[in-house]
């Protein structure tokens, strides 16, 4: 009888005896099947090269990884498992210019990885975004390569390179012949044009078109804004991520830019061109809503989006960089402490300070009951 | 139920796990035979334990008082069948993890025969004093789990004038299934016990908190309760823990239990519906607590079900009589949230014992506990609001005091957290070490105050007693003096002016 009823393994010290089926693994794997089509799109826009940037970059962040692991004497492959590195590499990737010479994608997916995530601890544990301080390090470094960027060609044209000639685009450069490709994204056509003295409405109708479709220079993310905010959106159903950063970023970015534009259309952007340019829908759905660098209460989080926002508004419209998503997103990163710190849920039975609520007061209350 | 519904009337907090409840709630409810030997322990409750009153070798009769209630906060034990007590004492564990308790061993005669019962026609017709007494008598304690007494609720609700009772038929545990048998087999028996525990505290209304995923018990229950009006049954979000008392109250009242403060404050009395079922059995038929419904469940389990089975049976022998496939990976008293691991299963069924779970291999595999990605989901699950993974921060690094706050001590220690963690992190067990650390200081802090006391207490007697003794002892000397002064007077009159 005993022998019936003796449990086999060893018994747990503490309930709960049950667990959810999710799974550190299975968050990023649905973070990357969110990426997923925009990121093909992006092959299909930008062709080979970005192909191969994409699968270095990637190789490169895992490789970092695991190397330091190594170095540390603990098991690389369990790690690697959980996916945290080949989604750091992979939105490096497609925050990269589709045509960055390979080593671009080497450093910074080495970088990404290894200082700006391990060298903290590991996963968790880091302060700052590890995709966006290799991008910001690229773009500090090698400012040429970084804003180099091309104009769509999609991979079935006959002008677009294939597959070797592709390679050749990643590995040694962008031959001379297909120079004519290069291309200012709108945000920097807009910020050099204005630094000329040439004001928007002059300057915009010679701009690179802005379309839903993505068919304009920019990075593997930028183009295709609606499959990104897509894929955010599954995001927020699968409840990956909460709504809180995004609507606040995204708010964060529209509602200055609607409101100067208003006030000097010659001078400002519109809002829509902000929300669809650059990094923005990448960055309020996939970036400033990495988990590790970002408050963890909701109302934190909506700070935490809007100054992300606001931010990149402010980056871009008077700083020197054209593009301020990445700034933004780890400006905001270094403030996820103190926000947390101060931001707070209140405690059941307590007020906002954590004082006990006033037990006849609460006494007096009517029942209300809700129906259900 | 719409999602616009769902989006603005299901709490926020809380969890959704899978429910397991059925097939087994659905099963009819079987009856254990009494079986040869039962073991009923002396502390089945929350306070003092039990003092036996039998003696070794005595014949004994089903509900016979075993051993009495003592101290303020206690309750009896009686005997769950009729037979002759065989010993008192402590009664080893055949596991070397497993700790003894102390029990009365009895042996059954199987002739199942009870006390002449005392039974009351009209419980209205008592005083609430009476209700109380009876209700105390018969060793009726909290069965949902919580085993607190239940008779001294009745006289903290009476002192503090509560108006509403909140029966708590929220079984929100996933797997366990004997609240909601016992509302669908016995709805009456309930609300005939919740209306005398009503009448003994002196409220005006009931409210039942059913979860919405017990269509059955619902009815049945609306069924029962529709002769009375101030009986209300109200059907709840099934969400995890709805079945905590804070979280139930806070549903069905919009009032929330301030932190310092116990529910009756706030003008409401929280008992479970088996408790009322018990209550009704005591007072109404004058029968002390000594069978329950239990749930026995889990994939090792062949017939899972619900057993109406004596208390002090061993969970051995529940498992034999549902049946078992295979040896169970993990053995739990209770539910999977929050229910005691068992190392084996010569442990008797106590009073405050909803389920025995038995776990096959696949149920019992928790996924080894990886890093906090910091994802936020244990703070949107926590049903008091609380901050598990910075809380869990701190404990890492023996930081209790900054955990304290953050408020662990409002932890109600649901689990919740820690099943929707997708790093498996044992979060509860973070706190339920640090909670024991936090209160093993506060116990050494009072210690050390108390004998700092002592001591003070004793450097100021020690120093007391010097002075007394040297104030004494001038005074003897100035006596001396004084007396020497005056014979020497007597001697030598002339000196004298
Ligand atoms: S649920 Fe687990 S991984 Fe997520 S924040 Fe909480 S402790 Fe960290
Ligand atoms: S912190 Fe405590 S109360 Fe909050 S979910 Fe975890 S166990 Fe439950």
């Amino acid at each position: 009888m005993s022998a019936l009823s003796r449990t086999s393994a060893a018994a747990p010290v503490a309930a709960p005896h049950a667990s959810t089926s999710g799974s550190v693994t299975a968050v990023m794997a649905t973070v990357m099947l969110a990426l997923t089509p925009a990121t093909l799109y992006g092959f299909w826009l930008y062709g080979w090269p970005s192909i191969y940037l994409w699968l270095i970059t990637v190789a490169f962040a895992m490789l970092g990884e695991a190397v330091c692991l190594r170095l540390m004497e603990r098991r690389a492959v369990p790690v690697l498992f959980d996916g945290s590195a080949m989604l750091t590499g992979w939105l490096l990737a497609v925050s990269l210019p589709p045509w960055a010479p390979w080593w671009i994608g080497a450093l910074g997916g080495l970088f990404a990885t290894m200082l700006c995530k391990q060298a903290f601890g590991g996963l968790g544990q880091n302060l700052f975004n590890p995709a966006m301080v290799a991008r910001v390090a690229l773009l500090i470094s090698f400012p040429v390569q970084m804003t180099a960027w091309v104009a769509p060609l999609p991979i079935d044209m006959a002008a677009a390179p294939g597959p070797i000639s592709g390679l050749l685009v990643t590995l040694k450069g962008i031959p001379q012949g297909l120079d004519a490709v290069s291309s200012a994204s709108l945000l920097g056509f807009a910020k050099t044009e204005m630094s000329r003295g040439v004001d928007l409405l002059q300057s915009l109708p010679h701009a690179p078109s802005l379309s839903w479709l993505g068919s304009r220079p920019g990075s593997l993310g930028e183009t295709a804004s609606w499959l990104i905010a897509a894929g955010g959106l599954l995001l927020i159903v699968r409840r990956v991520i909460s709504w809180h950063i995004p609507v606040a970023m995204l708010a964060g970015i529209a509602v200055p830019a609607a409101l100067l534009h208003l006030v000097d259309p010659a001078r400002y952007l519109d809002a829509t061109t902000h929300l669809l340019s650059g990094g923005a829908m990448l960055g309020a759905f996939f970036i400033a809503t990495d988990y590790v660098t970002s408050p963890n209460t909701a109302r934190g989080q909506l700070i935490f989006g809007a100054g992300c926002g606001v931010l990149t508004y402010v980056i871009r419209t008077w700083a020197g960089y054209p593009e301020g998503v990445a700034f933004a997103v780890l400006l905001m990163n270094s403030l996820t402490p103190i926000i947390d710190r101060y931001v707070k849920p209140r405690v059941y039975g307590r007020d906002r300070q954590g004082v006990a609520l006033d037990a006849p007061a609460m006494a007096a209350r009517p029942i209300v009951g809700r129906e259900y | 139920m719409g999602l616009i519904d769902r989006l603005f009337k299901d709490p926020a907090w809380g969890v959704h796990p899978d429910d397991h409840k059925r097939p087994a709630a659905d099963q009819p409810l079987r009856v254990l035979p009494p079986p040869a030997r039962l073991y009923m322990p002396l502390q089945q409750h929350v306070g003092g334990a039990a003092r036996p009153v039998v003696q070794v070798g005595e014949k004994v009769l089903k509900g016979q008082l075993l051993a009495a209630a003592q101290g303020n906060i206690s309750a009896p034990v009686h005997s769950p069948v009729s037979g002759q007590v065989v010993a008192i004492g402590e009664v080893t564990a055949p596991h070397p993890s497993g700790l003894g308790f102390t029990a009365i061993t009895l042996e059954s005669d199987f002739a199942e025969r009870w006390i002449d019962a005392d039974a009351v026609a009209d419980p209205f017709s008592l005083a609430p004093e009476e209700i109380t007494r009876r209700t105390a008598a018969a060793g009726v304690v909290g069965l949902g789990g919580a085993t607190f007494p239940s008779a001294v609720k009745f006289v903290l609700g009476q002192r503090l004038k509560v108006a509403t009772l909140i029966v708590n038929g929220g079984e929100c545990e996933p797997y366990l299934s004997s609240d909601d048998r016992l509302m669908r087999d016995r709805a009456s028996e309930v609300v005939d016990g919740a209306r005398i525990v009503m009448h003994a505290i002196g409220a005006t209304q009931v409210l039942v908190g059913i979860e919405n995923n017990k269509p059955e018990a619902i009815a049945a229950m609306q069924l029962a309760a529709a002769p009375f009006a101030e009986v209300n049954i109200c059907p709840v979000p099934a969400r995890y823990p709805m079945g905590s008392d804070k979280q139930l109250i806070q549903t069905l009242t919009g009032r929330e239990v301030p932190a310092d403060a116990r529910a009756a404050e706030v003008g409401v009395l929280v008992h479970n519906v088996s408790t009322c079922a018990a209550v009704h059995q005591a007072v109404r038929l004058g029968r002390p607590l000594v069978e329950r419904i239990v749930t026995v469940n889990g994939g090792a389990v062949r017939e899972p079900g619900n057993v109406f089975a004596p208390l002090g049976t061993l969970v051995d022998e529940l498992l034999a009589f549902c049946g078992l496939h295979e040896a169970p990976s993990r053995l739990i008293l209770g539910g999977p949230m929050m229910g005691s691991p068992l190392a084996h299963g010569k442990i008797p069924l106590v009073k405050g014992a909803s389920g025995i779970l038995a776990f096959d291999a696949r149920e019992a595999t928790i996924p080894p506990a990886g890093p906090c990605i910091r994802c936020g989901s244990c703070t949107r699950a926590c049903p008091m609001g609380l901050l598990p993974l910075e809380m869990a921060a701190r404990i890492r690094h023996d930081k209790f005091d900054e955990a304290a706050a953050l408020m662990l001590g409002d932890c109600i220690s649901c689990g919740c957290c820690a099943w929707v963690c997708p790093s498996h992190i044992p979060l509860v067990q973070y706190f339920s070490h640090a909670k024991g650390e936090l209160s093993a200081r506060e116990r050494t802090r009072l210690r050390n105050d108390a004998s700092r006391r002592l001591a003070e207490a004793r450097v100021l007697r020690l120093e007391r007693e010097a002075r007394e003794k040297a104030e004494a002892a001038l005074r003897r000397k100035a006596e001396r003096a004084a007396a020497k002064a005056a014979a020497e007077r007597q001697e030598t009159p002339g000196e004298t002016v």
